[in-house]
């Protein structure tokens, strides 16, 4: 939609700007033998129609862009349009004249006309090229804006995975659950209750403190991946095992905390708790030169591997590290055999 | 004198133990109760229906393999179901599936007890009504069902739908044509169609629900009737209007 029509209060400031310039037209041509009516009347009806004509400089303006159109290009066609126009404009006001002169008492009009046809041919290429000026910086203006617009909404998206993300770290099934065993461990083992409980606190105190940082040390992200997993094998008992692979130079790095908790949750939930037997889960932690390499696997039951794949868990993880990483992280999920991978590859970033 | 009603059985199926273990705990000191089995999957649960026969299963939703909503689409004609679970969004799902009712864990014994009642009253009633198909119930992010399941006795069947080449009507049972073998279901046709996804399984016959990547023509008998011939050879009876759903298909 045409930048000017579309509002009405920017057509009236646009047409009283033409006025203006219509008012000093009308002084310029009288001064060269008319006299003051009679330049007004010749001169600013066909101006406010050249207004409207001088509005159909957008389209050029937006078929030849600035920023991509060769400077020749973009000469040629604004030179072109204003000889359009300017002749169109020339038209308009010659059948102008003729109507005036068949009124009574307006001998010599196009006589007067035919002198002044070189002064407002020329004013009339001025002013289109005024024109294309004008919708050239309005164009510039919305680009701009609608530039800043994606930038605010990019950043709220970002945002919101940072806080989904840290929302689903204290998944409430697994507080219901862990309520739940340690309710069951109150009398078969008590002093086991208060290990759990002791460990749960741990881990929500780890957990709520850890998410008020920008960044961790891995070796604190894994401690935490490491209390979650003996918790979750109080519940699970012996169908859950844990294989940890992790290179001690990885440990250094500083990660965005907690963003290894949903994929370690879902290694639990959908691949442990799906398997009669349970199975193993591994943590592979390794540095690659300037990158961090982490990969969770997990034993999964190949007829479920839809909740795996697409679950909110790995979603959250691969809009958070985009979010903070751009095209510099990635994040890998295959299933294969009856496991489960997720990779993940980042810059490395060590504390100084 | 009242008289003393018999106990109602439970069996207890949880794939945690220590879940198991508080259920057991609770249900050990309330009177006229008795704890006929614990499982610790779906299949065992089916198994225990069969051989046990008890009159209420306090159900996980979810275990391995076998999910609490399958389990009780294999044995709800038998069993009353108490589900218990963390997760509070199956609840009207459950509801909808005829479950006697919904305990959130943790939960106290009182709400135990509250749901052991309304067991009792249930089954005073006559016989549950009969179950949905609804092995998709505890997939939400699934529509249509990627597994039928079948009991055989206390054997469960687990008969992915692509390789199903048909299902016939027999009655008030279904007849399931899988790798060359039959399995017997107790379900309407009109129910195994809503369960399987339209895009590959169609209604051809008043009884017979197709897959149509088992289909290798349909031609014209000596009487005019349209057949549907599969992939193996075999012959299904194709009526004027199931023809018009499959042809817009194909």
């Amino acid at each position: 939609m045409h930048p000017i029509l579309a509002r009405p209060a920017r057509l009236a400031s646009y047409l009283a700007g033409w006025l203006v310039v219509g008012a000093l037209i009308a002084g310029a041509v009288s001064r060269r033998g008319l006299s003051v009516s009679e330049a007004v009347v010749f001169v600013l009806p066909p101006l406010l129609v050249y207004a409207f004509i001088c509005l159909s400089a957008w389209y050029v303006c937006r078929a030849v862009p600035l920023r991509t159109s060769g400077a020749l290009r973009v000469l040629a066609a604004c030179s072109l349009a204003a000889a359009v126009a300017a002749g169109l404009w020339f038209g308009l006001a010659l059948a102008w004249v003729a109507l005036l002169e068949s009124m009574p008492g307006r001998d010599g009009l196009a006589e007067a006309y035919g002198q002044q046809t070189p002064f407002l041919l020329s004013v009339a290429v001025l002013l289109f090229l005024l024109a294309l000026a004008v919708h050239y910086l309005v164009l510039a203006f919305e680009e701009t804006r609608e530039a800043d617009r994606q930038r605010l909404a990019l950043q709220v998206h970002a945002r919101d995975a940072e806080l989904r993300a840290l929302r689903a770290q204290l998944n409430p099934h697994f507080l219901y659950n862990c309520l739940n065993s340690i309710g069951a461990l109150t009398t078969v083992d008590p002093s086991g209750a208060r290990r759990m409980c002791l460990m749960l606190g741990e881990f929500l105190r780890t957990t709520l403190h850890a998410g008020a940082l920008a960044r961790i040390a891995l070796a604190d992200e894994l401690a935490l991946a490491d209390r979650f997993l003996s918790i979750e094998q109080v519940r699970f008992g012996s169908r859950l095992e844990i294989e940890r692979r992790i290179d001690e130079a990885a440990l250094s790095a500083r990660v965005p905390p907690l963003f290894l908790q949903p994929l370690v949750e879902n290694a639990v939930i959908h691949g442990i708790a799906s398997l009669l037997d349970g199975g193993i889960i591994l943590l592979d932690v390794r540095r690659a030169g300037g990158r961090l390499v982490i990969a969770i696997e997990n034993a999964c039951d190949p007829e479920l591997l839809t909740p795996m794949r697409h679950g909110t868990g790995l979603t959250n993880v691969r809009d958070r590290l985009h979010a903070l990483f751009g095209s510099a992280a990635t994040m890998t999920a295959r299933a294969h055999q009856g496991r489960f991978r997720v990779e993940l590859n980042l810059p490395l970033s060590v504390d100084d | 004198m009242t008289e003393t009603p018999a106990p109602l059985r439970i069996a207890i199926v949880d794939d945690e133990a220590l879940a198991r273990a508080v259920a057991r705990e609770y249900l050990e000191t309330m009177p006229g109760v008795e704890v006929v089995a614990e499982c610790a999957n779906g299949f065992e649960a089916v198994k225990v229906v069969a051989e046990h026969r008890p009159d209420l299963l306090l159900l996980d939703v979810q275990m391995p393999k076998l999910d609490g909503f399958e389990v009780l689409d294999l044995v709800g004609r038998d069993v009353a179901v108490v589900f218990v679970t963390a997760y509070d969004q199956y609840a009207l799902r459950a509801f909808e599936v005829h479950a006697v009712d919904y305990l959130l864990k943790p939960f106290s014994a009182e709400r135990l007890a509250e749901a052991l009642d309304r067991a009792r009253s249930r089954l005073g009633q006559s016989a549950p009504p009969p179950v949905r198909a609804l092995s998709v119930a505890a997939h939400p992010e699934q529509r249509y069902a990627s597994r039928i399941l079948v009991r055989d006795g206390s054997r469960v069947h687990v008969l992915p739908a692509s390789r199903i080449a048909y299902v016939q009507a027999q009655d008030d049972y279904i007849t399931i044509s899988c790798d060359g073998k039959d399995y017997l279901k107790e379900q309407t046709l009109t129910e195994a169609e809503a369960a399987l996804d339209p895009a590959k399984f169609v209604r051809i016959h008043r009884s017979f629900v197709l897959n149509l990547d088992c289909l290798s023509r349909v031609e014209l008998d000596a009487r005019e009737n349209r057949v549907a011939v599969l992939a193996d050879g075999r012959r299904l009876p194709v009526s004027r209007s199931g023809y018009q759903r499959l042809s817009s298909l194909l």
